[in-house]
């Protein structure tokens, strides 16, 4: 059986693996079709579940929102410290190191963040910004069932991270960390919260962006292609595509 | 009577282009609209019309929406025929006011803080400012400024952590140019049934 799952997901690596190759310069589409029927499906799931979860979410106390925010992005960090690593980043990692250290113990769980209050902000990474920071490219763009906006280079990094992410390793494979374990159900109730918290948080941004757009599918992903450039360059610098276009 | 009435009109026009002259360096022109907006538009005594009006006249004014329409276009603006493109900018105009208006008609207040500039070039300047809501995160807006006449700066685009607005734009229409054959009257079309819903 063990074999069997190792095989499906060599076949899974492939064949991603693939994609990002075959598209390494490019961020066009793999198959639009399917995803603009993904797209609309997982808006018919956030207009039924993930909206009004997010609605009612917004309606507890600061308070709980905050504390709730602070403890899955601390949780967060834990996949950001072996990316550093893996980045030579370790003016980050410091960071990462530091930011969880102290929200974990002071910060009572990470519910509360006092190490941003000593200017530790660590940066999000993960294995598809690592991927990146190592010149290759996104490969092709897709949508997946319920969990969105993604590329090749992303699709195989959020397959890899399962791996790198000592949160996951403590959870989904249940190994043991300071002698504390969890299980499966741990982990995707975390990832669960991040994506409530997240999406709670940008209520109005979505709301806008629903009733602007011509092209929703079209403006998300150029949305999510830019964050994740920006994201792997860790800055927000501007991009001049103007030239001389002069009136 | 007649010279007292010519005297009030001039007057009242005068008074309407100075509310809406702003500084000339970069900084300054963002920062003095960007608070004049903010008090209109959190003016509990103003209507949702009376914010409308101010942000399209405001927009017309500060915003260069005739290259905004051309950069959105991307490449097909360089093969369109003058016809089409002076349609599409028609189209565009009312597209952008109407959008802009929509986004910006609900607005609850915020504090607002220039952060600096930074001269790309003698035609572009980014100003970085900081929005503070009353009920979120901070947000970093970027200002791309098109000083190529220094008197009258002119907003080009807006960088909302990192992201793009005319990009996202620029890419939502090759997507729907891309799957209808570039056609342009297309894309017109779309944005005129916008305008009307």
């Amino acid at each position: 059986m063990q074999i069997f799952k190792n095989i499906k997901l060599l076949i899974a690596i492939l064949s991603i693996s693939t994609l990002v190759a075959s598209n390494a310069k490019s961020t066009e589409e793999c198959f639009e079709g399917t995803s603009r029927a993904i797209f609309k499906f997982n808006m018919a799931f956030d207009d039924i579940i993930l909206e009004p979860i997010a609605k009612g979410y917004n309606k507890l106390p600061s308070t709980i929102r905050t504390g709730t925010s602070n403890f899955t992005s601390n949780i967060g960090t834990l996949l950001s410290i072996p990316n550093n690593v893996l980045q030579g980043n370790f003016k980050q990692l410091g960071h990462s190191v530091g930011s969880f250290a102290i929200n974990s113990t002071v910060g009572i769980l990470g519910f509360l963040n006092p190490a941003e209050k000593i200017g530790l902000k660590p940066n999000k990474e993960d294995v598809g910004q690592t991927l990146g920071s190592y010149g290759i490219g996104p490969g092709c763009y897709f949508v997946l069932p319920i969990l969105g906006p993604t590329t090749a280079r992303d699709t195989f990094g959020l397959l890899a991270d399962t791996f790198v992410d000592p949160f996951a390793h403590v959870t989904i494979r249940e190994k043991e960390l300071f002698n504390s374990s969890g299980n499966a159900l741990d982990y995707y109730s975390i990832k669960g919260a991040t994506a409530v918290d997240f999406r709670a948080d940008n209520d109005k941004n979505f709301e806008s962006l629903e009733k602007n757009s011509i092209d929703l599918y079209s403006s998300l992903k150029s949305i999510y292609l830019q964050d994740r450039e920006n994201k792997i360059k860790n800055s927000i610098e501007d991009q001049d595509e103007w030239g001389n276009l002069d009136n | 009577m007649i010279k007292i009435v010519a005297y009030l009109v001039s007057l009242f026009f005068i008074l309407q282009s100075s509310l809406f002259a702003y500084s000339s360096n970069p900084k300054d022109f963002v920062n003095e609209l960007v608070s004049e907006a903010i008090n209109k538009l959190s003016d509990k005594n103003l209507t949702k019309e009376e914010k409308a009006v101010f942000i399209e006249k405001v927009a017309l004014e500060n915003v260069d929406i005739k290259a905004l329409s051309l950069y959105t276009l991307g490449e097909l603006r360089k093969s369109s025929s003058k016809d089409d493109i002076s349609n599409y900018q028609l189209s565009f105009e009312k597209y952008f006011l109407k959008s802009l208006t929509s986004r910006l008609s609900d607005y609850s207040s915020s504090e607002f803080i220039i952060m600096g500039e930074d001269k790309k070039s003698a035609t572009y300047t980014i100003v970085n400012s900081m929005v503070k809501p009353s009920d979120g995160p901070e947000i970093k807006i970027d200002w791309r400024i098109y000083t190529k006449n220094p008197d009258k700066p002119l907003i080009r685009d807006l960088i909302v952590e990192g992201l793009s607005l005319a990009r996202t734009q620029k890419e939502e229409f090759a997507s729907i140019l891309n799957s209808n054959n570039n056609d342009l009257k297309i894309l017109i079309i779309k944005l005129e049934e916008f305008v009307k819903n």
